[in-house]
């Protein structure tokens, strides 16, 4: 009871000691694995960031070769000759048709394929009951499954001959905006694509957009209910804000996947030269689609120059999926 | 524990035997000619091994049908034809994944450039030898019209453009008993480089007033498609349709075919006569091993169809690969054969007149 006696600090001190060698031993040994862990792990790390640098590096290189032997302006040419088969062997090409047959293609793919998506997500997770949701998703999802290759069979040899009925139908409604004019033939246009592509990103947009329309916080629901909304009132007030940012990046995702999307395209679309602006009419090209067409029988110009419009695309899609960063902070992370 | 040591020492075992089994030697490679064992009754010389060919879809016909007969002829070869178009299969002949390609135009100076830079044949260069000739049939599709007569220069029209309906005035003159209904033209043709698009534009150059020659389709309108199954396809499926590919596509897809008018101004329908007709006076010229032919389109008698093309093999003349020589040289020898060039009649192409067959056959053995 004295109060000189040594106090817990001090009893403490003497506890902390430095520790006994079984324990060095045993902290040595997970000192080793975890340096060898840790190095591996930042090994395969740097071993990433090389490899996408020298990837990089090799497609700059290739495309600065290619972009210099052009004799024509890369950006705004409409023709693609790099090997100069019907120019006496000087290299003429440019990507500003294929570029926007690319945009036209992709942008008609999402006006089709988003609202579909969107019906389909909210049909699943608000209107149907669960256990058909969940079939109805299973399905939805298997659609993703399916080639590129078998879309592009598909479209081909079954969506482009009955396109013409659909086509003639737009063209007389529309038929007064030079876009939507044709020569009186329809089939193998960018229209087509556009529904081929729509049908192939329907299943991302639509997976993404179930899982957020999912996470809507049910106090929100109930509360919309409780104040006695309709259920399509509950969806307006509710469910469709809180998902908008996120069903937004959905959407972009799905625009970029139909921007790279190359052998359906390839197979759908016949070519004709120049600039194609009547998207009723058959007719078309994209860059991935081009890629893939002529890499076979390309020269080193040649090559070097669908390297090139490779590289104009990845440009393109990293520039839409920055937008859809820009856009989904803006709209504030309200969703998922 | 115990149980966690054994496994993960039983793990590495079983991935050392497995890393290591990948140490065997590989018998995938292609053999040189062995003595087969295998006791094939057939010819002494049969070689055994895998051939690997690709090029002009023209010729995909005739060679997966010589392909089928060779193989049965000698059991230890594999042949595999990848047709991915004539330019397309000399790429691949020039980066070594092929032993020889097909291509419907000889070889072009900048090809012939390429092989020498690459060094595919060492220090030699590459050849031609003529093997497939065959037929451009001019397919269309006009409902209710199974025959018609086409000038050049009416084709030349078509495929630029300046005749875009099928009840137009000159195709009327040129067919007055048929029954042209008003529609639109759609004229396909190749996109990818091809010699048929070579060919056919050659043709309609000589005798239409068309652009010259080139195997990347030089006309003005119409859509492309790429390989000439491709253009049957569409134009099959298409009303009002016209496109040119060789003639065996025509027959497997059943679609009709016009005659051409040639240089006598006579219209002649596409027959395998007419067009060995035409092919027969044809110049050659040798130099070595390399044989090339020029279509004579001023030739005028009235039953030579003039819209010909013949597939070159393009192939090593010295500096092939030793293991695979024997190969190129049996395959080689079977296409040029009497039996072999017989049987392309059936299969819709024109078989080699013997002249030149004999040249092919002393220019295939002096292969090195």
């Amino acid at each position: 009871m004295s109060t000189d006696r040594p106090g817990p600090a001090v009893t403490e001190a003497q506890d902390e000691k430095p520790p006994t060698p079984a324990r060095a031993g045993l902290n040595a040994k997970a000192g080793l694995g975890d340096r060898l862990f840790g190095g591996s792990a930042r090994g395969a790390a740097v071993f990433i960031l090389i490899l996408m640098a020298a990837i990089a590096a090799f497609l700059i290189v290739q495309s600065v070769h290619a972009i210099s032997a052009d004799k024509v302006n890369f950006l705004t040419s409409f023709t693609w000759d790099p090997d100069g088969n019907t120019t006496n062997g000087v290299p003429t090409f440019g990507i500003a048709a294929i570029a926007w047959g690319t945009l036209i293609t992709s942008v008609i793919g999402v006006l089709f394929g988003a609202p579909v998506a969107i019906g389909v997500a909210l049909f699943i997770t608000q209107y149907a009951p669960r256990k058909l949701g969940a079939i109805l998703g299973y399905i939805v999802d298997l659609l993703a499954a399916v080639p590129s290759v078998v879309y592009g069979l598909w479209g081909l040899l079954v969506l482009v001959p009955h396109m013409g009925g659909i086509s003639k139908l737009i063209e007389d409604v529309l038929g007064w905006i030079p876009m939507f004019k044709t020569n009186g033939t329809y089939g193998s246009s960018i229209f087509t694509a556009g529904v081929v592509l729509a049908i192939m990103i329907l299943p991302i947009i639509a997976a993404i957009a179930r899982e957020i329309y999912r996470q809507t916080p049910r106090e929100q629901i109930e509360a919309a209910y409780a104040l006695g909304a309709t259920r399509w009132e509950v969806i307006r007030l509710a469910v469709l804000p809180y998902g908008r940012s996120g069903v937004t990046s959905a959407v972009i995702l799905g625009f970029g996947r139909a921007l790279g999307e190359t052998i359906a395209v390839a197979m759908v679309l016949t070519q004709v030269p120049g600039l194609v602006t009547r998207i009723l009419q058959p007719g078309g090209n994209t860059i991935a689609a081009n890629i893939a067409v002529q890499f076979g029988e390309a020269l080193t110009t040649g090559r070097q120059a669908l390297i090139a419009s490779g590289l104009i695309l990845f440009l393109m899609t990293l520039i839409v999926n920055y937008a859809a960063r820009l856009v989904v902070r803006r709209t504030g992370r309200a969703g998922a | 524990m115990k149980f966690q040591r054994y496994g993960a020492v039983a793990g590495v075992a079983v991935a050392a035997s497995l890393a290591l089994s990948a140490c065997g030697s590989n018998n995938n490679a292609p053999t040189g000619p062995t003595s087969s064992a295998s006791g094939t009754s057939a010819a002494s010389s049969c070689p055994s091994g895998t051939l690997s060919l690709a090029g002009s879809t023209a010729q995909a016909n005739a060679i997966s049908q010589w392909k089928k007969d060779y193989q049965t002829k000698c059991t230890g070869v594999t042949v595999n034809y990848n047709a991915n178009g004539s330019g397309a299969g000399v790429t691949s002949f020039i980066q070594k994944q092929a032993d020889f390609a097909g291509s419907d135009y000889s070889l072009s100076t900048t090809q012939a450039a390429q092989v020498t830079s690459a060094g595919r044949c060492g220090s030699g260069s590459a050849v031609n030898i003529p093997l497939v000739p065959g037929a451009i049939a001019v397919v269309f599709n006009v409902p209710n019209v199974t025959t018609l007569n086409l000038s050049a220069t009416t084709l030349a029209g078509i495929f630029n453009g300046t005749i875009s309906n099928w009840d137009a005035a000159a195709i009327k003159a040129e067919n007055p008993s048929a029954n042209l209904p008003n529609l639109a033209i759609q004229p396909f043709y190749r996109s990818d480089t091809s010699g048929t698009s070579y060919n056919f534009s050659n043709y309609l150059h000589a005798l239409g007033g068309f652009a010259a020659a080139n195997k990347q389709w030089p006309g003005k309108a119409g859509q492309g498609a790429k390989g000439s199954s491709l253009v049957a396809s569409k134009v099959k499926s298409t009303a009002g349709a016209i496109g040119y590919a060789e003639y065996s596509y025509a027959t497997e897809d059943s679609l009709s075919y016009a005659a051409v008018s040639n240089a006598s101004g006579a219209y002649v329908p596409l027959t395998q006569t007419n067009a060995a007709n035409f092919i027969a006076k044809a110049k050659v010229t040798q130099s070595g091993s390399d044989t090339k032919l020029a279509f004579d389109y001023t030739y005028a008698a009235a039953d030579a169809y003039p819209a010909t093309l013949v597939t070159y093999e393009i192939v090593c003349g010295t500096g092939n690969d030793s293991g695979q020589l024997p190969l190129i040289k049996g395959f080689l020898t079977y296409m040029d054969s009497s039996a072999a060039q017989t049987e392309l009649t059936s299969e819709g192409y024109v078989p080699l007149p013997s002249a030149i067959q004999a040249d092919n056959a002393t220019a295939i053995a002096s292969l090195q």
